[in-house]
């Protein structure tokens, strides 16, 4: 009988983050318009409404004397923020038009060469550029490096940034989102209230525009509470990733494929790397792998190591540092697994949370950042003499069907699906549909839920290198390099089942990135116990795209990225 | 030459070893006296080997820092003394910041070592080693603890008398009970010493193994944040990146790995003995001196040995 | 009551600290925070005020302009006031010029009683405290990790190596306050969002010149050689041996 992680479903229901007001009303925090999430997406949204109240100050009135909130769980802006990245700048300049040219936004210059390899364990084969990759005029930049400049740009335009703060509930009062509210902080390990105990508030918005990211906690809620999921489910992959201080410059953006990911069919191993320059003196280098893998000893930071082994990688850094190192679900699902609807009533939802990201190409930033904008126009039309919110936030969706996201996201549609039948075949068919743009083969394919792919075990870990420190790195030296400092004391924030089969032990092992599970004690009775160390966790995700649950610790916790 | 003072600070009637110290090491580097601040510490003055002075006064009895600001201010007015040295303490601590503010004096604490117009201190958690020097014609220098051994001095102890006029707000503050604490065990920041435990204890109840050694050779014991995780050993005791940072002279790992969150706690130690199973624990790359071995049966003999060296 | 507390905005420990090769001084161009030994002193200045039940408590610092952000923790904390000392000539400067310009801004300020944190968490054992209580010419009573405040006058517990003394002084007096005195709240969201709001100024001062210099940076030296040895029975002999050798026992 094969093991599905599907099986053992976490302790978590949906309903727990949906809650009706409790503060009494002088007590709660009244803002105009509250954005969970300080990451593009959310600061483009807390960016454009800036702008619109520069405009129409008498509208701005209307948001009270905190007219827009945004709620970060990170330390700071950028704390949580994870990509490669080569950002397609059409978002950022489409918000900010003329304020602001492309050479005074962050980045480290426009792409200047690219080249596709695909690996075997000692060569490189360069391969023609797939069309769906190219990125001419598109720009290098460090995501975490961005999210601090635009909560600054922000900040200059009005809005409230409340980093260490999470938000824990969708507040929902008669059919309508209402606001948020931001966890506790100083709960000691066993849910106990410390001496310095200090419970969320209730965050009282007129409108609330859900900008979490990966994974987000209350889009999740909201999708269930509203019945916005669509038909085919999200699926994700994880993304280990490092910085390096380098010796010689690299002067192209480099993505691989191939080894160390298996080709064939039964394995599902979809993925590739990336080795992007940040300037001349540092570089990044990711590996991105579906998380509908089937072994059980695959593990990315691993295979992460094993790939700067590859002669032609190790080249790029030798006689370089690491400097920094992070980890990040992306999610994959695409245009057949976007939700129904984008907006309920009081709400909205953006960026990755709700999947805009265009997995042949490799984008989502420029898609959070439209989508953002785009939220805050319909939020603000919403606050209009007259105006119908419920009509306001429902123009919203219509603006992201008639955006560059949507006719993006159903070109590339079914490619992603494909390559669930292997690499060779998976390809072909991904030129297929390139060539025809989308056209061929017609219709929707499916998506299949990461957790219910059945595990298979190999002697995977076998071919993984020992860390030495220099060129390879162990998963807590590597936790120590995101710069979490997480406080040991605080409560479990992770929903997993806590006696499965060794398999899915051992699969949640190797997955995590930063060392949270390990296999425990044998019960007896074929199943072991899993014991957690949740303070390491980076909140990357993983564990809910396989058969766990994610929720936000205490504000402030987790990963301090500023290079990521 | 330099002319040095040194703070000798003495506690129920001994010179502390890291003044003697700091005595020693001016000594190699000039004329070196000492000053003694307390009440009936005269006859401490015998066997020093060097000059000192002496600041007997029943004002001076409790050992409050502003007093002896002023007393070592004057000295080093009237005598012409260039340079002033301390060895780490709470005490010290206050007595050299506050005299430097007196003598708009350059201090440079956390010295390992003086060379010619230059100390070397480590800084940011011993990941770097700073030259650092003054501007000023008086210098003030506090060593680190453990940084200096008391070699004797061989002059002759001449003992003089210093001048003791007190400011009205250096007498402001005043004892009002001394600590006369039995000491149960050091705390781990001020302990010498320090035995700790992690994961290849095994059970929580052979923390015993730890505190018996550490008994014996008169420190603290401190737990890895696994182990303090799990329970077997208070949150107090944990040393590591969430937890203290400590320096003693001697480190005894037991069973720990030696992950880096533990290691930026404590790879400031003077000396490390790590012991432990896995011959590839990434503590055996920072320790000096790596056992692998079986700590459960290592450790109890090895406990023996100690106690029966110590007495 | 008026209570000032002196805090320090020093780099962001995850912006990773490290040393400016240009300047070899700590390279301060990262995101400032307030240091977390600073946070033990505003909390003990907040339970005092409102254990009095009225008075005001002013954060005063050193720093750089961009510092002002990192002041405003402690004001979403419940601080009512920040000063901020800035000035390009204080760059840099050592125990002597610091002490020098906050006890310029604390003369203005003239409070009751000066909290410090006990260590500064990026240049490690600076007794500002001391300095600059001999600067203001009033008594200084550290590592107290217990404080009380009656009338005119203080009593703390001072812990040193060899136990807790202690101490009573009079008022205006200035504390240094160990982290075994309290635990620090969190702000909550209407401090945080109150914090912009309440009064932040900047003033200069003269800090006068530093007395001390960098000369150079080096790495630490290497550990020496590193012994292993595998136990053949023989184990406790040799590190008691080794021991010896290092006069531990």
């Amino acid at each position: 009988m094969s093991v599905r992680p599907s099986d053992y479903p976490p302790p978590f229901a949906p309903s727990e983050a949906v809650a009706a007001p409790t503060d009494p009303v002088d007590e709660r925090i009244e803002v105009g318009i509250c954005i969970v999430g300080g990451g593009p997406a959310g600061l483009a949204a807390a960016i454009r409404l800036g702008q619109l109240m520069e405009e129409d100050p008498a509208t701005a009135e209307r948001l009270g004397e905190v007219p827009v909130a945004v709620i970060e769980k990170g330390k700071a802006a950028g704390s949580h923020l994870l990509s490669g990245a080569v950002i397609n700048p059409r978002g950022l300049q489409r918000l900010f038009k003329d304020r602001k040219r492309v050479d005074e936004m962050p980045f480290y210059g426009p792409v200047p060469g690219e080249s596709v390899l695909f690996l075997t364990q000692k060569r490189a084969v360069r391969i023609p550029t797939p069309p769906t990759m190219v990125n001419h005029h598109n720009y290098i930049a460090s995501l975490s490096r961005l999210g601090r400049w635009l909560a600054e740009e922000a900040e200059e335009l009005g809005a409230t940034i409340l980093p260490e703060t999470s938000a824990e509930k969708l507040l929902v009062d008669g059919g309508r989102v209402v606001g948020i509210r931001t966890g506790d902080r100083g709960r000691g390990r066993a849910g106990e209230e410390l001496s310095n105990f200090e419970p969320g508030s209730d965050v009282a918005a007129r409108v609330t525009i859900l900008c979490e990211g990966t994974q987000g906690h209350l889009t999740g809620a909201a999708l269930d509470r509203f019945g916005l999921r669509s038909e085919n489910p999200q699926v994700w992959a994880l993304g280990v990733k490092e910085v390096w201080k380098v010796a010689k410059p690299l002067r192209e953006v480099v993505h691989t494929m191939g080894w160390p990911l298996r080709p064939g069919r039964k394995y599902r191993e979809f993925g590739g790397s990336f080795i992007y320059p940040m300037g001349d003196d540092m570089v990044t280098i990711g590996l991105v792998v579906g998380l509908d893998y089937r072994d059980a000893e695959l593990s990315v930071h691993d295979l992460l190591q094993e790939l700067k082994t590859h002669p032609r990688v190790r080249r790029i850094l030798e006689g370089g540092e690491r400097v920094q190192w992070g980890a990040k679900t992306i999610p994959e699902g695409g245009f057949v697994a976007l939700p129904r609807r984008f907006h309920a009533p009081g709400l909205l939802l953006c960026g990755d949370g709700v999947g805009l990201v265009n997995v042949p190409a490799l984008k989502g930033i420029h898609y959070a950042v439209e989508s953002g904008r785009l939220a805050a126009e319909a939020a603000w039309r919403s606050l209009a003499r007259g105006a119908s919110a419920r009509d306001a936030l429902a123009s919203y969706d219509e603006s992201l069907r008639d955006s560059f996201i949507w006719s993006d996201l159903r070109e590339v549609r079914n490619m992603r699906q494909a390559f669930g039948r292997g690499f060779y075949l998976g390809g072909a068919l991904a030129s297929a549909m390139t060539a025809t743009k989308g056209r061929f083969p017609p219709g929707n394919a499916r998506t299949e839920r990461d957790a219910e792919q059945s595990l298979l075990s190999t002697s995977r870990a076998s071919s993984y290198p020992a860390a030495d420190g220099v060129l390879t790195f162990d998963k807590l030296s590597s936790v120590f390099a995101s710069g979490n400092r997480t406080r040991d004391d605080q409560p479990n924030h992770i929903r997993v089942q806590t006696k499965v089969p060794r398999e899915v032990a051992e699969m949640w092992a190797r997955m995590c990135p930063a060392q949270v599970y390990e296999v425990g004690e044998a019960d007896g009775d074929g199943t072991v116990e899993v014991n957690l160390a949740p303070s390491n966790c980076v909140q990357c995700g993983a564990i809910t795209a396989k058969g766990g649950r994610l929720t936000p610790p205490e504000g402030g916790s987790g990963p301090e990225y500023t290079l990521t | 030459m330099a002319k040095t003072l040194v703070f000798l600070e003495h506690h129920e009637g001994q010179i502390q070893k890291g003044s003697l110290g700091a005595l020693a090491k001016a000594a190699s580097a000039g004329d070196a006296h000492g000053v003694l601040v307390g009440s009936g510490v005269r006859s401490l003055a015998d066997g020093v080997g060097t000059t000192v002075w002496v600041a007997d006064d029943e004002r001076l009895a409790a050992p409050l820092p502003q007093p002896r600001v002023d007393v070592l201010a004057k000295l080093v007015r009237d005598e012409g003394y260039d340079t002033v040295l301390f060895a780490q303490s709470v005490l010290a601590a206050d007595v050299s910041a506050g005299l430097a503010a007196r003598l708009e004096a350059g201090v440079n604490w956390g010295l390992v070592d003086f060379v010619g117009e230059q100390g070397r201190a480590p800084q940011l958690q011993d990941t770097v080693v700073v030259d650092v020097g003054w501007s000023t014609p008086v210098r003030i220098g506090v060593f680190r603890a453990g940084a200096l051994d008391a070699t004797a001095l061989s002059g002759s102890s001449e003992v003089k008398d210093a001048a003791v006029e007190l400011e009205d707000f250096s007498t402001s503050a005043e004892m009002v009970e001394q600590a006369h604490a039995e000491q149960q065990g050091p705390s781990i920041e001020d302990a010498d010493v320090i035995v700790a435990g992690g994961r290849g204890l095994g059970e929580p109840e052979k923390f015993a193994l730890a505190e018996e050694l550490a008994k014996a050779l008169g420190g603290a014991v401190a737990a890895t944040r696994a182990v303090v995780d799990a329970g077997w050993y208070p949150y107090s005791a944990q040393v590591g990146q969430t937890g203290k940072t400590v320096s003693p002279k001697l480190y005894v790992a037991l069973g720990i790995s030696g992950a880096i969150q533990h290691k930026v706690g404590m790879q400031g130690s003077g000396t490390i003995v790590a012991i432990n199973k896995d011959p590839n624990a990434p503590i055996f790359e920072f320790s000096d001196l790596g056992v692998v071995g079986d700590l459960h049966e290592i450790v109890p003999k090895l406990t023996e040995l100690v106690r029966a060296r110590r007495s | 009551m008026k209570i000032a507390v002196c805090v320090k905005a020093v780099p962001d420990a995850a912006a990773g600290r490290r040393i400016d090769p240009a300047t070899n001084r700590l390279d301060r161009s990262a995101e400032l925070a307030i240091s977390d030994f600073d946070t033990y002193a505003v909390e003990e200045a907040l339970k005092l005020k409102e254990a009095g039940g009225d008075g005001e408590v002013v954060v005063v610092s050193m720093g750089p302009e961009r510092a002002m952000d990192a002041l405003r923790k402690a004001l979403a904390m419940g601080a009512d006031r920040a000063v901020l000392v800035t000035d390009a000539s204080l760059e840099g400067g050592d125990l002597l010029v610091t002490s020098k310009a906050l006890a310029g801004a604390l003369e203005s300020e003239a409070p009751d009683l000066v909290l410090f944190g006990q260590q500064s968490a990026d240049g490690g054992g600076a007794c500002l405290w001391a300095a600059v209580g001999e600067r203001l010419r009033r008594p200084v009573v550290s590592q107290v990790s217990e404080l009380t405040v009656d009338g005119g006058s203080l009593t703390g517990k001072r812990q040193t190596e060899f136990g807790y003394d202690t101490i009573r002084a009079p008022l205006p007096a200035i504390v240094a306050v160990s982290d075994a005195i309290n635990t620090p709240r969190y702000p909550s969201l209407k401090g945080i969002m109150g914090a912009k709001k309440k009064p932040q100024e900047t003033v200069s001062a003269d800090g006068g010149a530093s007395g001390t210099t960098v000369a150079g940076l080096n790495p630490p030296p290497a550990r020496g050689e590193s012994r292993r040895i595998e136990d053949d029975g023989s184990a406790a002999e040799q590190i008691v041996e080794f021991l010896a050798e290092k006069r531990f026992v």
